[in-house]
């Protein structure tokens, strides 16, 4: 089901199936209505609050006005976290791709009668609840445990321990977001001809060119569906940092989260949100002009 | 060494499906432990307390039974709204159609943290009460994204070739509707179903905006992040879990059964409306 998310794009349809009638105008109504209602209105309120000023006097009430200060006060004071966001959610969406890449590939293309089974199972995961498998990492991270014991001996880990550090975040966010990853990924592999490969083997082409020159650029729309559901949710998340982090590791979530629901400074969050979303939508539009998969939207 | 490398992209493949079920094990084992402190997070001592005593800890059982009922109305209603929108997309000629896609992109191009904080901002401004109807109205939105895209999918990998026989040996629209089209499109509609409720049921962000004092499952488990999670979320979310594996499972099994009669019986018009997509 969700591989058809990043599969499907554009519309490809017999012209003579497609009627114009009104019947069309009645089908879009309530749903879209629904969409301008509740996601387009709030967006556009969210940017009437982020110029908000507050009322003298009346602590926690706010007044429509046209303070752009607001932005300039989050960016100074929020700009470490809007880094870490992105920091964080780039590492994380690249070790998801270098994970993802070989299982969606194997699936695809060798898995044979396992596959549907591999499949449910990449899905599984995310039948149990995010909140418990980003907080049972704490059990798997913990100073303790294994697999910090072991890298410990290894001398590898900055300040001997992973959890409430950094790389537990990244750690967090990478296995999360990972399905996002591979389910595109095994859906662009699984269209991959095989033919192509044997043709490149044909022409004595080793392993390591044929994947250079035939298999990964053929399997680019996956990477660049992949990497956009993986960086995104991502960027937005505060659950990994909150759990697995310390206080120095917060993300932009978490100021937009204290800011709108603990202070109650809602034109700070609501300006630290629409930055967000903006900054987001600037990206997801260059990748997707540069990567040439316009039909994805 | 030949074997190592033909097989490596094997091996990795079963590693990285292990890596994903490491968590998933040690929320199953935690759920028969008794912690020794109140941070369920270490191996102590092996009790059935979470499961014997399932709804033993105030409020577990309440935000479950809450989320259940949140994710039964917005997957409900977001699939409605979505199969119509999908049928319009694919069926149907109409103007403003890239404003039409662009605002069914938006919402799966837009974080959680932004829709729930301007939900939120709509709703403080309103001075709408926040609560159980503002949960279920975020998630709707939410969703029907997602239900756009599985049941638009779905309809464009129907053969048209079904429609115009139906359509050849003088069956009605409404006919070829509900005997044609209507069962052809339903598993894609079921599947969106199925996934709507399961974005509602394990969202939290978009929730935790929007519900006021509301206590959904998730809400429950961060609260008591802070405190110590009891055993019986454990037992809570292992019982989801393998519900909902045992149900995809069944459906995939099942679809797989049918294909293969399907393939045996070609002329079968029984099977017909299990034909597979792709």
């Amino acid at each position: 089901m969700v591989v058809g998310v990043a599969a499907k794009g554009g519309t490809s349809i017999a012209p003579g199936a497609q009627r114009r009638s009104r019947t069309g105008y009645f089908l879009l109504l309530p749903g879209m209505a629904w969409l301008g209602i509740f996601f387009a209105i709030p967006i556009a309120t969210l940017f009437m609050t982020s110029l908000q000023a507050p009322v003298e006097g009346a602590s926690g009430q706010y007044a429509p006005a046209f303070q752009v200060s607001n932005y300039a006060d989050a960016i100074i004071e929020y700009w470490p976290q809007f880094l870490r966001s992105f920091l964080y959610a780039g590492i994380a969406t690249l070790l998801a791709l270098v994970i993802a890449y070989p299982l969606a590939y194997f699936i695809a293309v060798k898995a044979g009668r396992w596959r549907t089974l591999m499949l449910v199972l990449v899905i599984a995961p995310s039948f149990a609840s995010f909140l418990l498998r980003t907080y049972a990492w704490r059990t798997i991270l913990a100073d303790e445990s294994p697999v910090t014991t072991f890298l410990n001996a290894l001398h590898v880990l900055p300040d001997d321990r992973i959890l409430n550090t950094s790389i537990a975040v990244i750690a967090g966010l990478t296995y999360n977001f990972l399905p996002f990853m591979v389910l595109p990924l095994y859906a662009a592999l699984e269209r991959l001809d095989p033919r192509l490969i044997e043709a490149s083997n044909d022409l004595y082409a080793n392993p390591i060119t044929t994947f250079r020159k035939v298999t990964w650029p053929l399997s680019l729309p996956g990477v660049v569906a992949g990497t956009l559901l993986t960086f995104i949710p991502a960027a937005g998340d505060y659950i990994n940092a909150e759990l697995l982090g310390s206080t120095q590791d917060r993300m932009i979530g978490n100021a937009i989260q204290t800011n709108f629901i603990d202070f109650r400074d809602y034109p700070i969050a609501s300006a630290l949100s629409f930055m967000l979303m903006a900054a987001i939508l600037v990206l997801v539009f260059a990748y997707i002009r540069r990567a040439g998969t316009e039909d994805l939207v | 060494m030949k074997w190592l490398r033909s097989h490596l992209v094997g091996m990795f493949a079963v590693l990285a499906l292990v890596y994903l079920f490491i968590p998933i094990s040690v929320i199953i084992v935690l759920s028969f432990n008794k912690p020794a402190g109140k941070f369920n997070i270490r191996w102590n001592e092996f009790s059935l307390d979470g499961w014997t005593n399932i709804c033993g800890v105030p409020g577990v059982c309440e935000s479950f039974l809450t989320s259940i009922q949140i994710g039964l109305i917005s997957a409900l209603a977001a699939t409605v709204l979505g199969t119509l929108i999908a049928f319009a997309l694919v069926r149907y000629r109409f103007r403003g159609r890239s404003t039409t896609n662009l605002l069914i992109f938006l919402p799966m191009a837009t974080p959680e943290v932004v829709m729930g904080a301007s939900l939120l901002a709509l709703f403080l401004n309103l001075q709408f009460p926040l609560g159980q109807t503002t949960v279920i109205i975020a998630h709707i939105m939410f969703i029907i994204s997602f239900v756009v895209v599985t049941v638009k999918a779905r309809l464009q990998g129907m053969d048209p070739r079904l429609e115009e026989a139906a359509r050849d040996l003088y069956a009605s629209p409404g006919q070829t509707f509900r005997y044609v089209t209507f069962p052809l499109v339903l598993p894609g509609i079921l599947g969106a179903a199925l996934l709507g409720f399961a974005l509602s049921f394990d969202d939290f962000i978009i929730s935790f905006f929007n519900a006021g004092t509301l206590v959904t499952f998730p809400i429950y488990i961060w609260g008591a992040a802070q405190r110590g999670i009891p055993v019986q979320v454990n037992a809570l979310a292992t019982i989801v879990f393998i519900s909902a594996l045992a149900i995809v499972l069944f459906v995939q099994i099942r679809g797989q059964m049918k294909r293969k009669s399907l393939t045996a019986a070609p002329a079968n018009p029984a099977t017909i409306d299990v034909l597979p997509r792709s």
